[in-house]
């Protein structure tokens, strides 16, 4: 058994992470009720899905911490069971609370980190240098871990992940209880990751809006089942809920296009708009604008469904409703 | 390890990062027992006010009682006892230490790393036993310059350090399970608390003869009472008896019921 540190390992397969019937329960419940996922290299993918639909169980398994009951797994091209070294050279893990050392100053955390990987000595104090300037950490660098806020642990905690720059990135609900900049330099790391290094980043989160700003898939987990996979866009057009607000100038025009477009409209008479089911098509933009006479519509806008929607038709309840 | 080749041997490598990892860790841990000032300090300063409490307070009348016993001054007699209590104040550091690490997540991050995975606990035990030893030597320390009369015999002082070590060495696997299977760092030190007190209803602070018949019976075949009389042998050329094999028989009761104990419960899955 050779294990490579340090560097990206594993043939390259195009494929960064795949997943088959994955299953877990704990005791007689079960987590995971067959998961399967293909993930390609560098690109973003999101797990999202409300507290207790078995986000954090999915990454714990792809993470080596928790054996499946059943399924496959293959990471950078190494079996999970079979190889779970080879896995964890190619991984980084950042979870929901920070995995931080609170007896020890930032960098040392760093240091730390840089040790175990078995960087050189004089690239591991190099890449710490690096990353406590990335993460802002700098000024707090000889301060012990204790003294920080919660968010500057979080940033502390990633920085600890890229350490070894593993090629696969999985990051557990990583702006869960952030203040907004903390957050932004999360994002934004996530971004350059994948644009400078091609990283494959595996996130899970709660956020719609956070899948929708940095996922390329996202899937959509509820009860140990994945009930939807695609882009953000694929997974909007999915469902109904795309409307056209029409703007006219005086309740007289308003009221003659409410008649000629007939029940499926919605008038508001204090804003003078009328609200039209549309599938966000040109045609259906056309269709309506024939229809009426359009020289008395003084505005036109177009709404696709948001996450929001996707969510609630996919599973029947809201992304704040605790599904355990 | 092999001679340099152009191919080095696999095992070779794996053993050498093991070491390195085990290393790593070995230093992380002893920075961060000395920054744990209660915990650093508890094992130190205990035995230390015990033994300034009996020999100049309680020791005017309890000396009378242990002349004959073993040693010239009290601190002689209560000396191994409190040796070997120092070795059990420090499993509540051990336990809460250990709960910390692994209550913290950062072992769940090295677990998430191509870390050898048994360096975690080797090097968790490695510097407890560093750091009993030190307790050890401070708590003798201040004996000697408050009077202990030790032997001068070499071959005595080695087996001492040997015994002492080979207890050490146990405990800290008891202390390493308790801290690993407790819930929480709040309940990780109630386990050891016992054992503190343990040592002083022995053979440690007076002699058993002068108990109560129960208290007695209990007083002699308590766990500790054995080490505390192989110590006191070793150290002032009493009679040890079969008290050094029932000793280390006991001690290596603790140690394997802790190394397992630990086992199970570091590859224990922690559902969050």
């Amino acid at each position: 058994m050779t294990i490579t540190r340090a560097r990206p390992s594993g043939p390259s397969t195009g494929t960064a992470i795949r997943v088959t019937g994955l299953r877990k329960s704990y005791g007689a419940q079960e987590v995971l009720q067959g998961i399967d996922l293909s993930i390609p290299e560098g690109s973003v993918f999101s797990l999202l899905g409300p507290n207790g639909a078995g986000k954090t169980t999915v990454v714990r398994i792809l993470a080596t911490l928790s054996a499946p009951d059943a399924g496959e797994v293959t990471i950078a091209g190494h079996d999970l069971r079979r190889s779970p070294d080879a896995v964890r050279a190619s991984i980084g893990v950042t979870g929901q609370f920070s995995a931080v050392d609170v007896y020890q100053t930032a960098q040392e955390n760093l240091q730390l980190m840089a040790d175990l990987w078995h960087l050189p000595k004089a690239r591991g104090r190099e890449r710490v240098a690096e990353l406590l300037e990335q993460f802002d950490l700098v000024d707090a660098s000889r301060r012990p871990v204790a003294t920080f806020s919660g968010g500057m642990k979080r940033r502390l905690d990633l920085a600890m992940t890229l350490v070894g720059s593993p090629r696969i990135i999985f990051l557990d609900e990583p702006t869960t209880g952030l203040d907004p900049r903390s957050r932004h330099t999360v994002w934004e790391t996530v971004r350059s990751l994948v644009r400078d290094q091609q990283v494959t980043i595996f996130l899970t989160t709660q956020y719609l809006e956070e899948a929708d700003q940095l996922a390329d898939r996202i899937a959509v987990l509820d009860h140990g089942r994945i009930v939807a996979e695609g882009t953000p866009d694929e997974l909007k057009s999915r469902i109904s809920g795309g409307h056209i607000v029409l703007t006219f100038a005086t309740p007289e025009a308003l009221a003659t296009a409410a008649q000629i477009l007939g029940p499926s409209a919605t008038t508001d008479d204090d804003r003078l708009t009328l609200q039209v089911p549309s599938d966000g098509s040109a045609l259906s933009v056309q269709g309506v604008l024939t229809t009426i006479d359009s020289r008395t519509v003084t505005q036109l806008s177009l709404h696709t469904p948001d996450l929001d929607d996707v969510f609630f038709a996919l599973t029947g309840h809201d992304t704040k409703q605790d599904a355990s | 390890m092999t001679t340099d080749t152009a191919v080095p041997v696999e095992p070779a490598v794996v053993t050498s990062h093991q070491v390195r990892d085990v290393v790593t860790l070995l230093r992380r841990n002893l920075k961060n027992q000395l920054r744990d000032k209660v915990g650093f300090l508890t094992p130190l300063l205990i035995p230390v006010i015990f033994m300034l409490l009996f020999v100049y307070v309680f020791g005017g009348a309890l000396g009378k009682g242990t002349a004959g016993y073993g040693g010239d001054h009290y601190v002689d007699f209560i000396l191994p006892g409190l040796l070997i209590m120092s070795a059990t104040a420090g499993l509540v550091a051990i336990a809460t230490g250990t709960a910390v690490d692994m209550n913290e997540g950062i072992i769940t991050r090295l677990r998430t790393m191509p870390v050898f995975g048994h360096a975690i606990l080797i090097a968790r035990l490695i510097s407890y036993v560093i750091q009993t030893m030190i307790s050890l030597a401070v708590v003798l320390g201040v004996a000697l310059l408050i009077g202990l009369s030790p032997t001068g015999d070499p071959v005595r002082w080695l087996l001492l350090v040997g015994f002492l070590l080979y207890v050490s060495i146990a405990l800290t696997w008891l202390g390493l399970a308790f801290g690993l299977a407790a819930r929480s760092v709040a309940a990780a030190s109630n386990g050891p608390f016992p054992l503190i007190i343990l040592p002083l209803v022995g053979n440690g602070i007076v002699p058993p003869e002068t108990m109560p018949t129960a208290v007695r019976y209990f007083a002699e075949y308590q766990p500790f009472s054995p080490m505390i009389a192989t110590v006191r042998g070793l150290l002032l050329e009493t009679a040890i008896g079969n008290n050094a094999v029932i000793g280390l028989a006991w001690a290596t009761a603790f140690g394997v019921l802790g190394f397992f104990w630990s086992m199970r419960s570091f590859t224990r899955e922690r559902p969050s």
